[in-house]
C-alpha cells in the first residue's frame, strides 16, 4: 500500500514519516521513529500501555492511525523528563516501588500526569477511575495510586 | 556465615533504595520482548487453527509464497522427526503436526518483509481440516466416553479402566483417614471447581531471532529463563545448545507463563530458512490467551474431620485437573499443598491429569496452590461456620511448626505460619466491624519454593566498584535485592554495585526466574561468589603486609589485620584493593554454581472484606490484608509488592476471569476487554504484613516471598462473600451472575 508522507511534532520536535495507512501511531511511533517506549498490550485500547497525549487528549495510540498525527502535537514517555531530573511523577515512582515489571509504567505515568495536569488534588477513588484503563499485572495497583497521590500532595505543596 | 548471625544488624538489607533499573522503566528506555530491531529484519506471522480438535489433511501455501516480500514458509515438515517423549509434546505444541488440539494452535508461520505482508500471507494460506470431536471441561474429560483429546497419551500410572483422556493419576497419604473420620465430631465433604485463568502479563510474547544453516544463531527474547529457551529451541530444532546465544529482553511479566517455547522455535526456522535473516515476531493479545499459559481448570473433592473445639482429625482430597492437550496440569504441586498448612494424623491425595482440547497449561504463581486453597479452605470455614469456631483459632490450632512432617512428607524446618496467623489476628483489619451486605473471609495459603540451578559470578571493577552478573531475569526488583545483599556481604555502598543480567554464553545453566527462586537463589550464589573474592582480597593484602593470610579479615569494605598478633597494619580499602590488581595478581573475580538447596517454605494468612450487592450480585472488595512469611525482607517495598500483586491476580481469578468456550469448543474471551483482569477501581489498597522469620538455610533468612500470595484470596473471598450472604459458592469466578444465582437459589455454583 501506498505510504504516506506525515508531518508532525512529537515532544516538541519536527519529525516526519512514512505511514502505511493501515499502521496505528503507536506503529508509526514505535517501528518509524524508535520510540519504543509506548508499549503494545492489547492492540484494541483495553490495556492503556501505550498512552500518549494527543494534541491535549489522553489517548491510546493504538487506537489512532499514524496519518492522524499530520499537524498535531505528541507527547509521549520519551518526552517526560525534564532536561536536568526526572518528572516528579517518574521520581516518585522510582522511590515509591510503584513499577515491578515497568512495562505499564510508561503508559500510567502518561496518564497519571494527564490527570494532575487537570487536577492536582484528586481523590484516591479519582485516582483509581482516571487509571481505571491502565493495566498492571504485577503491582496491585496499591503503590501506584500511592505513588500519584504523594505526587499530588508534592505538587501542591511546592506551588 | 553462623546461623546466629542471622539475628545480627543489617546496615543495607531491609532498607528501601532506589531500584538500580529504575530511570530505565519511568523512561522508556528499557528494551523489553518487541523493542529492538535489526539490520534486514524479516517480521514474522503465525497462521493457527479455529478449530478445537481437527485433522490437518493438507495445507498449501503456494498462493502465500508468491505475495512479493514473502520470504520463507514454515510447517511441521521443516522441523525435525523421531522426536519423542516431552521434547515431542513441546514440538507438538510449537506447530502442530497431523493434528490440530486446539483453538489457537499453530499450523504455519511466514516471515515477510513488512507484518502487513506476513498477516496477508497467514490469510493465503490454504489447510484443509477435518474437524474432530473436542471435549473442553475437566469433568467432561474424565468421562470414559468422552471423545479422545490424543490417544495413548496416559502414562504407567493411570488406573484400568480410566477415561483415554487421563494422562497420569498420584496417590498418596499417611495415617489410617477413616479412624481419623470415625474420631471427629463433624465430618464434611464438597467440590469445588475453578476454571483456569492466564498468567495475564501485559507484555505478549515477542522475540527476535536469527540462525544460519550452520546451526549458529542467537535470540533476543522475553523471557523468564533464557537457558530454558535455549534449550527447549535446541531440542525441537536438532541444534546444539551452546551455538544457540539468547539474550534475554527486559520482560513484561511472566508469572509462570513465559518459562517455556512457543514462538520462538519458529522464529528461528523461518530465519534458517530466509538465509539467516533476522525474523521478528510478536504476538498479539488474542495469540497470548488462546495459544498460551494458562493454567489448569480443577474440579475437586474435599472431605476433612474436626473435633468439636476444633482439632482437625483427617482430610481427603481428590483433584481432577486439566492442563490442555499435552497434559501437564499442576495436580501434584496442588495435592502437595492441600493440606500442608495442618498438622492431621491422617491425610489421603489422590490426583488426575486430564487432557483437554485446550491450550497447553504453564506455570502460574504457585502453579496449583491456589485451586487447592480454594478447595480445602472453603471447606474449613464451612467447618469453622458449623461450629462456631474462629478461623484464625482453628488455623492456629492446627498449624505446622518446626520439625512437623508436612502432609506430603519433609519435615519443615524453622518456618512462619504461626507468627503469620498471629499477625493477622492483632491486625485492626481483623476487628473493624460490618455493616449491612458485607462478610469477612480468612484463608491460609503455602509455596513450597524452590533453588533450582543457579550460576553467577562477580567481579572487581578497578575503581573497587563491583559488577555482578547472575542469570535470572528481573522482572519485580531483582536487581535491587541481589545489589543490597552484594552491598552487605562486601561493606560496600548498594550504589556501588550493578548486577547485570547475563545472556546464556556468560555463565552456566540458570533456571528461570520461577518458583520464587531469584532473590533465594541467585542471591545465595552471588553471596558464595563474592566470599571468594573477599578471600582472594585477604589473599593480596596479607602478601603485601607478608602475614598469613589467615591473619586477614573483612570488615565493612576493608582488609584489616586480625588481631595485635597479626601485625600493626592501617586496614586497606576495596578502592586501593581495587587501584591495585593490575601489580597484585590481575584481576579478581569470583563465581558460584550449584543447585540451591535450603529454600525456606513460605506460608500467607489474608482476610478479605466484602459486601455484596443483593440486586446485582456484584461482590465489592472493601478491604484486603496480606500477612506472609519472607524470612527475611531483603527489600521490604518490593516484598510488599509481591504480596500486593499476588493478591491481586488471586482476587481477578475468585471474581472476574475465566477461560469461556463456545459449544465450538473456541475461546470466546480472548482480548483483555473479556477477560477481564482487576482494573484500579476495582480495588482498595492491599494492606501487608511482613513477618519476618529468617530462613536458617539461606545466609541473609530469605525465602521465596513470589508465589504464596495468590492462593489464599480464592477462598478468603468465597469465605467472605459466604458471610455476607449466607449462600457458599463452590465454583469460580464468582461472578455477578453466579453471585445472584446463589442468593435467590441457594445454588453454589457448581
Amino acid at each position: 500500500m501506498t505510504k504516506i508522507h506525515v508531518k508532525t511534532n512529537i515532544n516538541g520536535d519536527k519529525v516526519e514519516f512514512l505511514a502505511d495507512p493501515r499502521e496505528t501511531l503507536l506503529d508509526c511511533l514505535r517501528d518509524h521513529i524508535g520510540l519504543t517506549g509506548s508499549k503494545e498490550g492489547c492492540g484494541t485500547g483495553d490495556c492503556g500501555a501505550c498512552s500518549c497525549i494527543f494534541d491535549g487528549d489522553l489517548v491510546s495510540s493504538c487506537l489512532v492511525l499514524g496519518v492522524e498525527a499530520e499537524g498535531k502535537s505528541i507527547e509521549t514517555i520519551e518526552g517526560m523528563a525534564g532536561e536536568k531530573e526526572l518528572h516528579p511523577l517518574q521520581k516518585k515512582f522510582i522511590e515509591m516501588a510503584a513499577l515491578q515489571c515497568g512495562f505499564c509504567t510508561p503508559g500510567i505515568l502518561i496518564a497519571a500526569k494527564a490527570l494532575l495536569d487537570r487536577n492536582n488534588d484528586p481523590t484516591e477513588s479519582e485516582v483509581r477511575y482516571w487509571l481505571a484503563g491502565n493495566l498492571c499485572r504485577c503491582t496491585g495497583y496499591d503503590k501506584i495510586i500511592k505513588a500519584v497521590m504523594e505526587t499530588a500532595r508534592d505538587i501542591r505543596e511546592t506551588a | 556465615m553462623a546461623k546466629d548471625e542471622l539475628a545480627k544488624e543489617f546496615k543495607y538489607i531491609g532498607t528501601r533504595p532506589d531500584r538500580p533499573d529504575g530511570f530505565d522503566k519511568v523512561t522508556g528506555r528499557a528494551k523489553y520482548g518487541a523493542d529492538v530491531a535489526a539490520v534486514g529484519m524479516l517480521h514474522g506471522a503465525v497462521l493457527r487453527s479455529p478449530y478445537a480438535h481437527a485433522r490437518i489433511k493438507s495445507i498449501n501455501f503456494e498462493k502465500a509464497a508468491k505475495l512479493d516480500g514473502v520470504k520463507a514458509i514454515v510447517t511441521r515438515d521443516d522441523f525435525p522427526v523421531g522426536i519423542d517423549g516431552d521434547t515431542l509434546k513441546l514440538l507438538e505444541n510449537t506447530i502442530a503436526g497431523e493434528f490440530a488440539y486446539y483453538d489457537g494452535h499453530a499450523i504455519a508461520a511466514v516471515a515477510a518483509t513488512s507484518v502487513h505482508i506476513a498477516k496477508e500471507a497467514i490469510n493465503e494460506i490454504e489447510v484443509e481440516y477435518e474437524v474432530l470431536p473436542h471435549v473442553i471441561d475437566v469433568d467432561e474429560a474424565i468421562k470414559p466416553e468422552a471423545p479422545v483429546v490424543r490417544e495413548n497419551a496416559g502414562d504407567f500410572s493411570v488406573p484400568e479402566g480410566s477415561s483415554p483422556n487421563v494422562a497420569s493419576y498420584i496417590e498418596f497419604g499417611t495415617g489410617d483417614i477413616n479412624s481419623g473420620f470415625d474420631k471427629a465430631d463433624l465430618v464434611k465433604s464438597g467440590r469445588f471447581k475453578t476454571e483456569a485463568a492466564h498468567q495475564g502479563y501485559i507484555e505478549p510474547h515477542a522475540c527476535m531471532a536469527q540462525l544460519d544453516h550452520d546451526g549458529q544463531g542467537e535470540m533476543w527474547v522475553c523471557t523468564q529463563g533464557h537457558w530454558y529457551i535455549r534449550q527447549m529451541c535446541a531440542s525441537v530444532l536438532g541444534l546444539e545448545a551452546s551455538k544457540l546465544c539468547v539474550t534475554p529482553s527486559e520482560i513484561g511479566g511472566g508469572f509462570g507463563g513465559k518459562t517455556t517455547i512457543f514462538i520462538e522455535p519458529l522464529a528461528l526456522a523461518l530465519s534458517k530458512k530466509s538465509g539467516g535473516r533476522p525474523v521478528k515476531i510478536v504476538m498479539s493479545r488474542a495469540e497470548v490467551l488462546r495459544a498460551t499459559g494458562p493454567t489448569a481448570s480443577a474440579s475437586m473433592d474435599v472431605k476433612i474431620g474436626i473435633t468439636k473445639d476444633g482439632y482437625l482429625t483427617s482430610g481427603l482430597v481428590e483433584f481432577r485437573m486439566q492442563g490442555g492437550a499435552f497434559g501437564g496440569s499442576p495436580v501434584s504441586e496442588a495435592l502437595q499443598c492441600a493440606f500442608a498448612s495442618y498438622n492431621m494424623p491422617a491425610v489421603h491425595h489422590i490426583g488426575y491429569d486430564i487432557l483437554a482440547n485446550r491450550p497447553r497449561a504453564a506455570a502460574y504463581r504457585a502453579p496449583g496452590s491456589p485451586m487447592a486453597a480454594f478447595a480445602v479452605e472453603s471447606l474449613i470455614d464451612e467447618i469453622c461456620t458449623d461450629l462456631n469456631l474462629d478461623p484464625i483459632d482453628v488455623r492456629l490450632k492446627n498449624a505446622v511448626k518446626e520439625g512437623d512432617k508436612s502432609s506430603y512428607g519433609p519435615k519443615f524446618k524453622k518456618i512462619g505460619l504461626i507468627e503469620t496467623l498471629e499477625a493477622t489476628k492483632d491486625h485492626p483489619n481483623y476487628s473493624i466491624s460490618l455493616g449491612d451486605n458485607q462478610g469477612r473471609g480468612v484463608a491460609a495459603g503455602y509455596w513450597m519454593n524452590h533453588g533450582g540451578e543457579t550460576s553467577v559470578s562477580v567481579s572487581l571493577a578497578e575503581d573497587g566498584s563491583v559488577n555482578v552478573t547472575v542469570g535470572t531475569p528481573d522482572i519485580g526488583g531483582s536487581r535491587a535485592s541481589i545489589a543490597l545483599m552484594t552491598a552487605e556481604t562486601y561493606g560496600i555502598p548498594y550504589n556501588s554495585v550493578r548486577v547485570n543480567i547475563a545472556e546464556t554464553g556468560a555463565l552456566g545453566f540458570n533456571e528461570p526466574t520461577h518458583g520464587s527462586r531469584a532473590t533465594l537463589a541467585s542471591g545465595k550464589a552471588v553471596y558464595e561468589a563474592a566470599n571468594q573474592t573477599i578471600s582472594e582480597m585477604c589473599k593480596r593484602v596479607a602478601k603485601k603486609w607478608q602475614i598469613d593470610p589467615d591473619a586477614v579479615f573483612w570488615d565493612n569494605g576493608y582488609a584489616k589485620p586480625a588481631g595485635p598478633n597479626a601485625g600493626d597494619f592501617s586496614p586497606i580499602s576495596i578502592k586501593q584493593i581495587a587501584s591495585e590488581m593490575d601489580q597484585t595478581g590481575g584481576p579478581i573475580a569470583g563465581h558460584h554454581e550449584a543447585s540451591i538447596r535450603g529454600v525456606g517454605h513460605s506460608f500467607g494468612v489474608h482476610i478479605a472484606d466484602v459486601e455484596v450487592d443483593p440486586e446485582t450480585g456484584r461482590i465489592t472488595v472493601l478491604r484486603y490484608l496480606v500477612a506472609q512469611d519472607a524470612g527475611r525482607a531483603i527489600h521490604p517495598s518490593y516484598v510488599e509488592g509481591q504480596f500486593q500483586g499476588g493478591a491481586v491476580q488471586g482476587i481477578g481469578w475468585a471474581l472476574n476471569e475465566e477461560y469461556v468456550y463456545g459449544t465450538d469448543g473456541c475461546l470466546q474471551n480472548a482480548a483483555f476487554l473479556d477477560y477481564r483482569i482487576p482494573v484500579a477501581s476495582d480495588l482498595p489498597n492491599i494492606d501487608t504484613v511482613i513477618v519476618e522469620v529468617p530462613n536458617p538455610d539461606h545466609p541473609f533468612g530469605v525465602r521465596g516471598v513470589g508465589e504464596t500470595g495468590i492462593a489464599p484470596p480464592l477462598p478468603a473471598l468465597a469465605n467472605a462473600v459466604a458471610a455476607a450472604t449466607n449462600v457458599r459458592l463452590r465454583s469460580l469466578p464468582m461472578s455477578p451472575a453466579k453471585v445472584l444465582k446463589a442468593i435467590k437459589t441457594g445454588s453454589d455454583g457448581c
